[in-house]
């Protein structure tokens, strides 16, 4: 039987590809990989957005599992998480810190009054200082860190109830067993 | 006892049983009748029949089992509990039914054995050994997917502690539109199978010919119609419920929608060929076997979640893993098969540079060239992802430039090939109409960019208009337009077969589409801009009022709805209506868009966060000639399914002018 090299093109082009979609379906195209996991947080201090607020700084993480959530009032994506935020505060089930990104104070205390405040503190980052630091890619983004300080886990995209469940919440219950 | 009533508590029990009484049925149709044709044995090889109709039946009794799970929100079944409620709409119901993974495969299979159960049905005057062959191949098709089914995604399964409620549907797929998109889509996607268990037949049984291009055309047609119909709806439903304002993202999900598509157009003119000039034959067969493949590779990649995407809804790695096993072992043995079997095929008759086959044969390269282009855009991310620490993503700009370079050269050919002749023709035949287009198109251009202030625009509608008139100049000439008198023209108009009334539907709708795309890409417009009660702002002509915006609530969903009036030249014209839904079962907000319609342009509006204090954020679009890209695309599917009813795709009696293998 004469086979032609030619003719064999198209299944070896289709075992290459399967063997990249084999490698490629371990991978969450979402996750993407932060090099700040492991670490404790970068330096910062961040201006109160609220009134009656002290600034936030690292030494708030220390001692509690923490929930460091980004956030902006332009940012629509945030509003999509915001519910699961307030149940999580109103239940006291982690310490939330929240960082108002690329806002005015006067913009982000406006949005945190009309759908509710989840945070204990609120900080200013106006001008993207701290945020380039930590690494966030866009907003809403969320870091977990351990009682250390140190960020264990971060989540790309908005916490909705699901993703509070199937992601955040093994994590944070692992963070408790440990400590 | 009301029979319904009896047969309530045990539905899912019942479509369970039938589900692996079609799976044991598909086991059966892919080795017996195959074995039948091993060894000549015509009782075994007719079990094929029995078979595929056979599983049809058992898959529609399962999949009515579940919608009637889904319509008497039977939460005992977990499918039903996770994705409906009570209080959903009785449509969003019954579509829920396929709204999610498991039911969606069903619905797969379900259209696989319909497809299936074609061939019996239809193919009686099939020779025998080729129609039990391409049973056999679809049922070794439908053991895969039942399987994939039945062991990883059974939509059957119960819960033992029964919700009170439902955990309602995902928001974004509550809309008609969406409802009837899926079995469109499936409609064409799986329709493919045919061509591809064809193909495989073909090969086993060594022989490609007239007939079987002419037995394959119609499911081809089919298929692809619904797909573009199916597309159609995908890329409208996006439009207006997804708020951003677009009709195409080159969102992953949308591109492998578009690759079986692409290859399917190239095998819609291939089979042509094979049927009328016994030319193109094995490339037809290989066009079979890719595109059915893109359609699994569709399947693998909405299913298993490897590329993100705006549709990401349901996927899970697991089930990645199966289909991409089925994938390889479907395509890999068909394209293995192909490898060892084509070099045997006969070449069948050559064609010469200036000639239809010649014009269709570069429609196939250009047509594959695109396929080609959007496969590489959507999966070089992945590519890179796996190869180095970089994640990439590949935008519109890229598939604009290269997609729209070679849909621009398909549309140049479209516009002159179809008057070529059959066998070989000469260009001084074409010379008179070739400069017809060229002037007319040129001036067109011309026109465009000067008054339109765009060259890109100018270009676009140049080869809408190329393509307008090519395809009534070679009307024109079928029923000799010019040489004859009116009444003769008219007379022989009608003698005229489907096929070429489908080809006029087809192309045209193409070059309404083709307007449509250049005005929305060079002068659709928008804004973005806070608004208060009673402010009014200006885009593309039009004076748009925000006049209202009140709460209220829906079935299950509350809703701020804001009023706009529109008016041009101080008169008023309509109203628009945009909504933000908020859905407490699911905590997720979608946003209905105002559209106010016209053939010539779409207003479009869309309201964001606010407050009566600050005013709220509202986008306005205005989208010229956008209706225009659906309307040609349901023009093309339209084409399709006219082209269905010509005579020369019956088929005849078995002819003797074969091109053997």
């Amino acid at each position: 039987m004469k086979v032609s090299l030619i003719s064999l093109v198209p299944v070896l082009l289709l075992v290459g590809m399967v063997a990249l979609f084999a490698l490629g379906l371990g991978k969450d195209p979402s996750l993407l990989p932060s090099v700040m996991v492991e670490r404790p947080m970068p330096d910062f201090v961040l201006e109160p957005v609220l009134d009656n607020m002290e600034v936030f700084a690292p030494a708030d993480l220390l001692g509690q599992i923490s929930l460091v959530n980004v956030f902006g009032s332009w940012c629509a994506a945030c509003l999509l998480e915001h519910p699961t935020l307030m149940r999580l505060a109103r239940e006291q089930r982690i310490a939330i810190y929240g960082v108002n990104w690329r806002d005015s104070a006067e913009n982000g205390a406006n949005w945190l009054k009309q759908h509710g405040n989840p945070y204990l503190k609120v900080g200013l980052d106006e001008h993207s200082k701290m945020i380039i630091d930590l690494g966030v890619t866009g907003a809403p983004e969320t870091y977990i860190t351990d009682a250390q300080g140190r960020i264990r886990f971060k989540q790309v995209g908005p916490i909705t109830e699901a993703v509070w469940h199937q992601t955040i919440l093994p994590v944070v219950l692992t963070l408790e067993a440990e400590t | 006892m009301e029979f319904g009533a009896l047969l309530h508590p045990m539905t899912a029990e019942i479509g369970n049983f039938a589900l692996i009484l079609a799976f044991v049925l598909a086991v059966v149709q892919s080795t017996v009748p195959m074995l039948g044709v091993r060894t000549n044995n015509l009782r075994l090889m007719r079990l094929a029949d029995v078979t595929a109709i056979g599983q049809l039946l058992f898959v529609l009794i399962a999949f009515l089992a579940l919608t009637i799970a889904f319509v008497r929100s039977d939460f005992s079944v977990e499918l039903v509990a996770q994705h409906s409620h009570s209080l959903k709409p009785m449509l969003y119901k019954i579509s829920g039914v396929w709204a999610n993974h498991e039911g969606s495969m069903l619905l797969w299979v379900l259209i696989l054995s319909l497809y299936g159960a074609m061939v019996p049905l239809f193919g009686g005057a099939l020779p025998i050994r080729l129609k039990t062959l391409a049973i056999s191949v679809q049922g070794m098709i439908g053991v895969g997917f039942f399987g994939f089914i039945i062991f990883t995604s059974n939509p059957f399964a119960r819960l033992a502690e029964i919700p009170l409620d439902g955990n309602g549907l995902n928001p974004l797929l509550q809309d008609p539109g969406l409802a009837f998109h899926p079995p469109f889509l499936y409609l064409g996607y799986v329709g493919f199978s045919m061509a591809f268990s064809f193909s495989v037949a073909a090969l086993l049984d060594g022989k490609v010919d007239a007939l079987w291009a002419r037995w394959l055309r119609p499911w081809v047609l089919v298929s692809w119609s619904f797909l573009t119909i199916g597309i159609t709806m995908g890329s409208i439903w996006a439009y207006y419920e997804l708020g951003w304002g677009g009709w195409w993202f080159w969102d992953p999900v949308e591109n492998v929608s578009l690759l079986p598509w692409l290859a399917g157009t190239a095998l819609l003119h291939s089979t042509l060929v094979v049927e009328r000039r016994y030319a193109l034959a094995h490339w037809t067969v290989l066009l079979g076997i890719l595109t059915f493949s893109l359609s699994l590779i569709g399947t693998f990649l909405v299913r298993s979640g490897v590329i993100t995407s705006v549709h990401a809804f349901a996927n899970d790695p697991e089930r990645g893993v199966y289909i991409l096993a089925l994938l390889l072992l479907a395509s890999g043995s068909a394209l293995t098969l192909y490898a060892l079997r084509s070099s045997q095929l006969r070449v069948g008759n050559g064609f010469e540079v200036c000639s239809r086959e010649a014009g269709l044969a570069i429609n196939n390269i250009l047509l594959v060239c695109a396929t080609a282009v959007v496969f590489l855009g959507t999966f070089y991310p992945l590519l890179i992802d796996i190869t180095s620490d970089d994640k990439i993503s590949v935008g519109p700009p890229f598939f604009d430039l290269y997609v729209g370079y070679i849909m621009g050269a398909l549309v140049i050919f479209m516009g002159v090939a179809p008057m070529l002749k059959w066998r070989h023709d000469s260009f001084n035949n074409i010379r008179k109409p070739l400069i017809i287009l060229i002037i007319t198109s040129f001036s067109l251009a011309c026109i465009v960019a000067i008054f339109g202030k765009s060259i890109l625009g100018g270009i676009g509608l140049m080869l809408a208009l190329w393509l307008f008139v090519g395809t009534w100049i070679t009307f024109g000439r079928k029923v000799r337009f010019g040489q004859l008198t009116l009444d003769e023209n008219w007379r022989m108009a009608k003698a005229l077969p489907a096929g070429v009334y489908g080809f006029l539907a087809a192309h045209l709708g193409m070059s309404v589409t083709v307007v449509g795309i250049t005005c929305m890409g060079v002068w659709a417009d928008e804004k973005i801009l806070m608004m208060q009660l009673g402010d009014t702002t200006e885009l593309g002509g039009y004076t748009i009022e925000l006049r209202d915006v009140r709460n209220g609530t829906g079935p299950n969903y509350s809703a701020e709805t804001a009023t706009f009036t529109l008016s041009k030249a101080a008169k008023p014209i309509g109203q628009m209506r945009s909504e933000r839904r908020f859905y407490p079962v699911r905590v997720t907000q979608t946003t209905e868009a105002g559209i106010h319609v016209r053939p010539t342009r779409n207003l479009y509006v869309a309201i964001g966060e606010g407050e009566p204090a600050r005013g709220w954020a509202v986008r306005i679009y205005f989208h010229p000639f956008v209706n225009w890209i659906w309307a040609g695309a349901l023009l093309m599917a339209l084409g399709g399914f006219i082209a269905l009813g010509d005579r020369r795709l019956r088929l005849p009696k078995p002819r003797e002018d074969e091109v053997t293998i």
